[in-house]
């Protein structure tokens, strides 16, 4: 489910932006593309080392609403909290 | 003349099979301890080819070398510092493009790599087809396809270390470049820090590292530029602060033309193995249940196996040993007799008898690591070790506890973040571990005859309670309520490796060992010394006088300097106390004993003291870990007050409350 915050953020988003969402907002099996990352420069770099970057592939594996998520990036399993996937702006490859 | 021996380093990303492979190169010639001055281990070894000897060293295993971490720092530093004739990176071949990182990051510096691509059979199996040959001209670096667990590729390992330390002409590796639209700055600030950078960093890696914001290496050139220069610098660095990200794009990109033409993608839509398991196994329910399910048959193992061997060990060897001793003592000084006896058998074979339990938990710990299932557990905990400020990772070192604590501080190695492994050590003396439950089961019969169920679930429950508000509490204070980001790979299930395992045992096992031979002894020796002198009594000794000197604190729950006495001596080992007790009490057997600690104390003494005893602090050989571990004093110190501080107020608190509702 996508849970309310996340709906309003992308009702906010400008027209050119549209079909960005956070990282948590992908639904099991959906995938997305990765436009941005937000976070400080340690979080970044972490992200950037397990595969996370601008213009990679990425597939939610596991995203029950609540609780940290498995999203599968570069042939990897990665878990992350939804903090740290809210810093991880995605486009849905179905929106286009 | 002897040929000098040439130094091979190890690196790779965490869950490749790393140590499987130094394990297999070194055998037993290998040496663990800590990288100088860190918490980190260090491995080293030696290994022979072709009539010539190797020095091989260990890395952390890290994802990239960026200074994130302790282990980051310290994989480049060894690279850069000491200049290995041969890096061997291992790769996974079935996440290679992700491994390929670590090897972007490594070809700058001025050592030469081979990429061993381990696990090829994983590969095949979830589908990859790789082309080892066509990788080897992609990057120029010597590639050897292998499967450590099987011992295939190790032979042209090997071959290749052997030829590329003594013939270094023909390495040319392709290193990544810096993307398009970065290139300009990159030489920009390469201008700017020429013939500044101090020995032995390459120029070329130091501009890199500036531009990627590495917190280290901005440092030490903002030590080594002259003013006006650090700060045209500075200003470059500030308008592209966006860098890192595209340093690490540049970096994928050039690992994706590798890819590219050496590997074969696996059809979209093929299930693995690992994504069949982990529907299970990182389940909300189901994960739980399983991981449920584990834990209980790791303590029925400990209870089946651990606990009657423990038996054994105290009876046959610790027993016999000192009946031995006495016999052959007999005719000396009585001091010495019993400084042996009692003083170093006595202590050091109540901590020994507790390997059988440890060796059970490192084996448990060791295989659910190996197996890669040690991820998911952290996974499917994240939720509840939320509630104090950790995340997952911290949950089964913690359960290990209930075991033995040592296990537990020792199990925190798998924490990545400092922070966190540091709150998570603190916490750890909290579990009940088994000995403190021995007293238990043996004191609260003793006091609460048919309710000693009821109060021994209580213990536990409020020793939990006590953690998880504990760990609230350091969270909020110390650690201002940082959390370290909850990122982690689940690396794919294979097979465990026996001989990894075994190693892993064995060498926590023997470290150990060796702590009971040195602190844990001088400890014991020490509190049996001020237990006997200066008359030879316990009653009039100087630990005597030490507990009769702290009854004032211990008054306030009914306490009398006996009790504190005995908690004194669970220092060395938790069941000192009911030794202790029964020596002061004079009573032989233990049964005795029961009857008369009930006719002496009230119920709220009786509970408060079970309280305390709970949350003590813990026995000298916990202690010695939480030092090694922590690699401080302060730390060690702040625990021991925290527990000293906590399990008063908690006493007293109980002791009180217990009036109270009139128990």
């Amino acid at each position: 489910m996508r849970n309310e915050t996340e709906m309003r953020q992308a009702a906010l988003l400008p027209e050119a932006k549209r079909g960005v969402v956070s990282l948590s907002a992908l639904h099991p099996g959906e995938q997305g593309t990765v436009v941005a990352l937000a976070g400080g420069r340690r979080l970044l770099s972490r992200m950037a080392a397990l595969g996370f970057t601008p213009g990679v592939r990425v597939t939610m594996v596991q995203n029950f609403g609540h609780g940290p998520l498995i999203v599968l990036v570069r042939d990897t399993r990665v878990a992350l909290g939804r903090g740290e996937a809210s810093k991880i702006h995605v486009r849905r490859m179905d929106s286009d | 003349m002897t040929e000098k021996i040439h130094t091979v380093a190890l690196a790779g990303q965490p869950n490749v099979g790393k140590s499987t492979l130094f394990n297999l190169l070194t055998g037993l010639n290998q040496h663990v301890g800590n990288w100088p001055g860190k918490t980190v281990e260090r491995k080293e070894g030696t290994f022979t080819y072709n009539g010539r000897i190797y020095r091989l060293v260990d890395l952390p295993g890290t994802y990239s070398l960026t200074a994130n971490s302790v282990e980051e720092v310290i994989a480049r530093d060894f690279i850069i510092k000491e200049r290995p004739d041969v890096v061997i990176v291992v790769a996974d071949a079935a996440t290679l493009e992700r491994n390929l990182y670590l090897v972007a990051e490594l070809l700058p510096l001025p050592a030469p790599v081979i990429l061993a691509l381990n696990m090829m059979d994983v590969a095949q199996q979830e589908g990859f087809r790789i082309e080892p040959e066509v990788l080897e001209a992609a990057l120029g670096v010597r590639v050897v396809p292998m499967v450590a667990t099987k011992n295939v590729g190790v032979h042209e390992l090997l071959a290749a270390i052997d030829e590329v330390a003594h013939d270094m002409d023909d390495y040319a590796p392709k290193r990544p470049e810096v993307r398009a639209d970065h290139q300009d700055v990159l030489a920009q600030i390469e201008t700017l820090i020429e013939g500044y950078v101090p020995e032995p960093y390459p120029q070329d890696w130091v501009a890199l590292k500036l531009l990627e914001g590495d917190r280290e290496i901005t440092q030490l050139m903002q030590e080594h530029l002259p003013e006006e220069r650090w700060q045209s610098v500075y200003d470059i660095l500030r308008q592209h602060d966006d860098a890192m990200v595209a340093v690490a794009s540049g970096r994928y990109e050039w690992i994706g033309r590798m890819i590219r033409a050496a590997v074969t993608r696996p059809k979209v839509g093929q299930i693995g193995l690992t994504e069949r398991l982990d529907r299970w196994a990182t389940h909300p329910l189901w994960g739980l249940i399983l991981l449920a399910s584990i834990l209980g048959l790791t303590f029925w193992l400990t209870y089946t196996i651990g606990a009657p061997l423990q038996e054994l060990l105290d009876t046959y060897v610790v027993g016999n040993l000192a009946e031995l001793a006495r016999i052959r003592l007999a005719g000396g000084a009585p001091w010495l007799s019993a400084l042996i006896v009692d003083g170093i058998i006595g202590g050091v074979g109540a901590v020994l008898t507790f390997l059988p339990i440890l060796v059970i938990f490192f084996a448990v710990m060791g295989t659910l690591e190996d197996m890669g299932y040690m991820a998911r557990a952290a996974y499917v905990m994240d939720g509840f070790m939320h509630l104090m400020g950790l995340h997952g990772k911290s949950f089964l070192p913690l359960f290990l506890g209930f075991g033995c604590n040592v296990p537990a501080v020792l199990g925190t190695r798998v924490i990545e973040s400092r922070r966190a492994r540091l709150l998570t050590i603190m916490l750890a003396p909290l579990i009940p571990c088994t000995a403190r439950m021995a007293v238990v089961a043996f004191l609260a019969p003793a006091f609460f005859g048919s309710a000693a169920t009821l109060v021994s679930w209580g213990l536990i429950l409020l020793a939990l309670v006590v953690l998880a508000l504990s760990g609230v509490l350091i969270n909020k204070t110390v650690f201002r309520g940082q959390r370290a980001a909850f990122i982690m790979e689940l690396p794919l299930y294979h097979l465990p490796n026996w001989r990894t395992i075994g190693m892993l045992v064995w060498q926590r096992s023997l470290a150990f060992l060796k702590k009971a031979g040195t602190l844990i002894l001088l400890v014991s020796v020490m509190v049996w010394a001020l237990s006997m002198l200066p008359g030879g009594e316990i009653e009039t000794s100087f630990l005597a006088r030490i507990g009769r000197l702290m009854e004032p604190v211990g008054r306030l729950m009914g306490f009398d300097w006996r009790l504190m006495v005995a908690l004194l001596t669970s220092f060395i080992a938790k069941e000192n106390s009911i030794a202790t007790l029964g020596v002061l009490f004079g009573a032989d057997q233990e049964a005795g004993l029961a009857e008369t600690l009930a006719a002496t104390f009230s119920a709220p003494t009786a509970l408060a003291f079970l309280v305390v005893q709970m949350l003590f602090i813990p026995c000298v050989a916990t202690v010695a870990v939480i030092r090694q571990e922590t690699g401080s004093w302060r730390w060690t110190l702040f625990s021991l007050g925290f527990l000293l501080l906590v399990s008063w107020v908690a006493g007293v608190g109980l002791f009180w409350l217990a009036h109270l509702v009139g128990l």
